[in-house]
């Protein structure tokens, strides 16, 4: 094996043992791709410029910053209080309920090409988050941080879960794009973006089935959780 | 025909946006470290509002060799832990719940302008022009719907609750700050993206797999394309740029050409597959780390411990898909 095949691979290890160790990420990712335009031989002012190039082309994915400001206002006027008003209230919310109706809610949008109804900023945050710990509150009283993380980070996998598995049935989503040109680049005609979106529906079905069948069994895991959190109070208490 | 809300137009807007969260860091003296603080900002900041700026009057090469050294700039302050928390006034928990009960329900009507308004946008104005004039930027139409999303929810909650837009983006910074670092990382992972590309990482990947495939073995051989689509997914942070690589790599030659299978599901499958390593990858950040950090999570990679079981089982579940699909 000629050994040179190796050299463009090097950012990979990079990557993986900066994650390990617990560098900073950015930092990780600076150093994976200069150590990679480097070990190919690519000249450094090249490489600064791929880096700019692509630094302020993807400059969309940062657009999240124009939601915070709206998101901020309406938390100090109290957002996240509402929320979990309005769903204590409800005696059948339990927080799996609420994260299967969103996670069904998520994916049948997101089938039908609205994937920006939802998404991390503008919902889970202000509304799904704390609608959960409400539910969670509302059943169990005031709840320890570590639980209330749980339930948090349940609600973001909820969303990214649906609407990844959701939105390659829409045909006009970029991944049935990507596909499609890919396919047709090369040689291969015979494929309609419509039979691409058609056979997303199988995955799309078992990611609901499984993240569904988790979701049952939350409400009994914070149960637990809950019992065995409040034994260690009592044992602090008593000790 | 030009273009009354263009996507340039949306980035000097987050631009200024960031810029007024500069000028209120600099003042906050709670910040143990606000120079360096203000200093990382200012640099995102920059690249947002100078970038168009500097292309037309230095040109591409220059402009981007600038941002190039400005990127390394952001990932060092980062990277030596010059980021911190500052403090901000903030209302109450007692006068937050009063306003909650004030308000009722109608505080969810700014938040839920947002998506209602950005797919309203998107169907209605959609090649929609007026005296030569497109309303909106048609090449970047939902991220565009998407600001005027935003600016008619920051009307609402202004006339809703009597807080100004620049009370708004007062209140954005504790969230923003939060956010710290992982609210770059999605760019320079596109950008380590660009250098792969570049170095043509994705060929040594093909040919280093080609080495340990059997390529009569037709169940190992779907099994590698979709645990590769993952892992190289995990890698990448992106499951678009693991699929060129592997598609054209294993799936084209071994599995469509050597075993006739039917391509469509085969693709489709396979890039569901990469799906399920982006539930698994701190490098998928806008996905995993972004929320966790605008969650206050203690734990940076918890959204990622709570996906694994899911992402796991439905790699199992595609493969198997994949086999009894694309071979029937």
């Amino acid at each position: 094996m000629d050994s040179s095949i190796l050299l463009p691979l090097i950012g990979i290890p990079i990557v993986v043992a900066g994650f390990a160790f617990r560098f900073n990420p950015l930092l990780v990712v600076t150093v994976a791709g200069l150590a990679t335009g480097l070990a190919v031989g690519m000249d450094f002012g090249m490489l600064l410029e791929t880096f700019g190039e692509k630094f302020i082309n993807s400059r969309s994915l940062a657009v999240y910053v124009l939601i915070l400001p709206i998101i901020g206002l309406l938390e100090s006027y109290g957002l996240k209080e509402r929320a979990q008003d309005w769903i204590s209230s409800m005696a059948s919310a339990t927080s799996a309920r609420i994260l299967m109706l969103y996670f069904i809610l998520r994916q049948v949008f997101g089938a039908l090409g609205l994937t920006y109804i939802g998404g991390q900023a503008q919902t889970v945050r202000p509304l799904l988050a704390p609608m959960v710990e409400g539910a969670a509150t509302a059943r169990y009283g005031d709840l320890p941080q570590h639980i209330r993380d749980k339930l948090r980070a349940h609600s973001a996998a909820c969303d990214n879960i649906a609407v990844f598995f959701g939105e390659d049935i829409f045909l006009a989503f970029g991944a049935v794009l990507l596909i499609d040109a890919f396919l047709k680049e090369n040689g291969i005609t015979n494929v309609e973006p419509l039979h691409l979106g058609l056979w997303a529906i199988p995955t799309a079905i078992a990611a609901l089935a499984i993240h569904m069948f988790r979701l049952v069994r939350l409400d009994a895991g914070i149960q637990r959780d809950v019992n065995a959190w409040k034994k260690s109070e009592a044992k602090e208490v008593a000790a | 025909m030009s273009t009354l809300i263009t996507i340039n137009e949306i980035y000097y807007l987050i631009g200024v946006i960031v810029m007024l969260l500069v000028g209120m860091t600099l003042r906050d003296k709670g910040n143990p470290k606000r120079l360096t603080t203000a200093l990382f900002w200012f640099l995102f900041g920059a690249v947002f509002l100078f970038s168009d700026l500097l292309v037309s009057s230095l040109g591409k090469p220059m402009a981007y060799r600038i941002i190039g050294v400005v990127v390394i700039l952001i990932s060092l302050i980062a990277g030596f832990g010059l980021l911190s928390i500052g403090t901000y006034k903030q209302r109450s928990a007692e006068q937050r719940q009063a306003s909650a009960n004030q308000y009722g329900n109608w505080i969810f009507v700014p938040a839920i302008l947002i998506p209602v308004v950005t797919v309203l946008c998107t169907i209605l104005l959609k090649g929609v022009a007026i005296g030569g004039v497109y309303i909106l930027d048609q090449k970047q139409l939902t991220l565009a719907a998407l600001c005027v999303g935003c600016i008619c929810a920051i009307l609402a909650g202004w006339k809703l609750t009597g807080g100004t837009p620049l009370h708004a983006v007062r209140e954005s910074r504790r969230l923003l700050d939060a956010i710290g670092w992982a609210a770059v990382l999605p760019q320079m992972l596109a950008m380590l993206g660009g250098v792969f590309v570049a170095a043509q990482t994705g060929k040594s990947v093909q040919q280093v797999v080609g080495l340990f495939v059997n390529p009569e073995n037709r169940f190992m051989l779907i099994v590698i394309y979709c645990v590769g689509m993952a892992l190289f997914t995990m890698i990448m942070g992106n499951a678009f740029a693991a699929f060129p690589v592997m598609t054209a790599g294993i799936a084209l030659p071994f599995i469509i050409v050597g075993q006739h299978a039917d391509p469509a599901p085969l693709v489709t499958i396979g890039m569901l597959a990469g799906y399920c390593g982006t539930l698994m990858t701190p490098m998928a950040a806008n996905y995993n780390i972004v929320p966790a950090a605008l969650l206050e999570l203690k734990d940076k990679y918890q959204v990622i411990k709570v996906q694994i079981p899911t992402g796991l089982t439905l790699l199992a579940a595609n493969i198997l898909l994949m086999y009894f699909i694309v071979f029937r």
